[in-house]
């Protein structure tokens, strides 16, 4: 196989496996947030942004709204579009290449594709890692969405634990520093200071809200929790963050567009 | 019902972050506002997604086993556990407490 012997494709198999099998959890938890088996594939198949999917699953399970889900869950695909930004001046994608390219545009497929010096490298990362975990990420969706139907009563099995925990390991690895630290402690406070007032699912916009006007107004690092954690060589990728090394932890992250569970194996991609 | 379609309109907006950044021009990524806000925003929204996880309840607050189960995340999280072990640990905490009797 003269295809394994790329780098890229190596790495983007790798992280591909790494980031399919948290769709478990993502199918296990928006079946108990009270989505159906079919809604859970739907978001999985078309919105195919892990990120924004938890987002969905979480605003409904708080008993918020439809539109205040469809509200987070498109926030938080806004990175997305700076990725595409990213990937078009990169590969220069053409015709259908282009319409394909973009729904797999995520975390996992940037920063593959990125980390990657060789353009024929960069394409075939990109590739890999989207078309690998597209793949994954469903099927693992299905079986989770399956045996959380199965389960009964989400609470008794601490499922609504197991969505605190997660959406905290999707933060975790974005606190790099003081500033994002303090954006979040911010946000944080907005949001339970809004819970009396709002309807449920809108406090998460409102803390959007105060998120984008600190992003607005202050002067840090431009890509502040935005560039994926991905590394595919365990090295940095030009435009990485500098680790605040107490708060970093690479060992978190889950689902497509978002960060993955560890580093990539060093020699994956030696 | 009504779930359905604001579930295909997110992820039509999903697609449409996507597909536009094929087609902005490369001077917009050049733009350090943008892209900042794109990053201050996705650190506010899990911050937010997980304080409502944890403590809210309806309209209003609760201090209830999902606590606990944010405490053990971050400690799984502080000791570099992989995510399924962090989400794992979490719901064992708040099954853990439930029996304990801490609702």
């Amino acid at each position: 196989m003269k295809l394994l012997a790329s780098p890229a494709v190596r790495v983007g198999i790798s992280i591909s496996i790494a980031t399919g099998l948290y769709g478990i959890s993502f199918g296990a938890l928006a079946v108990t947030s009270g989505l159906n088996f079919w809604q859970a594939m739907a978001l999985s198949l078309l919105l195919f942004s892990g990120g924004s999917q938890f987002a969905f699953i979480g605003v409904v399970a708080g008993g918020g709204s439809g539109i205040a889900a469809m509200g987070a869950a498109t926030l938080l695909g806004m990175r997305n579009g700076i990725y595409g930004m990213q990937l078009n001046a990169l590969l220069r994608p053409t015709g259908w290449r282009k319409y394909v390219g973009a729904q797999l545009t995520i975390d996992e497929s940037t920063a593959t594709s990125t980390g990657q010096t060789d353009p024929a490298e960069q394409r075939r990362g990109f590739w890999t890692a989207g078309i690998g975990v597209y793949v994954l990420w469903n099927l693992f969706t299905a079986v989770g969405a399956l045996a959380g139907s199965a389960l009964g009563d989400p609470k008794q099995w601490g499922l609504d634990g197991a969505a605190v925990a997660a959406f905290l390991a999707l933060l975790w690895p974005r606190l790099k520093g003081r500033e994002p630290i303090a954006i979040a402690a911010v946000c944080a406070v907005a949001t339970v200071v809004a819970v009396p007032f709002v309807p449920p699912g809108v406090p998460i916009l409102v803390a959007a809200v105060v998120a984008a006007l600190v992003g607005w107004f202050s002067h840090g690092r431009r890509d502040e929790g935005l560039e994926p954690d991905v590394e595919p060589y365990g090295t940095h990728h030009p435009g990485a963050h500098h680790e605040a090394a107490s708060t970093h932890n690479d060992a978190a992250g889950a689902g497509p567009g978002m960060p993955p569970p560890e580093r990539t194996d060093p020699e994956a991609g030696a | 019902m009504s779930l359905w379609i604001w579930l295909l309109i997110a992820c039509l907006l999903a697609y449409a972050w996507k597909i536009v950044g094929y087609f902005v021009p490369a001077k917009f990524l050049e733009d350090p506002r943008t892209s900042r806000i794109a990053g201050t925003m996705t650190i506010g929204l899990l911050a937010s997604l997980t304080v409502v996880n944890a403590v809210v309840s309806g309209q209003g607050l609760a201090a209830d086993a999902r606590l606990g189960a944010l405490a053990v995340a971050a400690i799984a999280l502080v000791l570099r556990a992989p995510f399924l072990v962090v989400v794992i640990a979490g719901a064992g905490t708040a099954a853990l407490l439930r029996v304990l009797g801490w609702s």
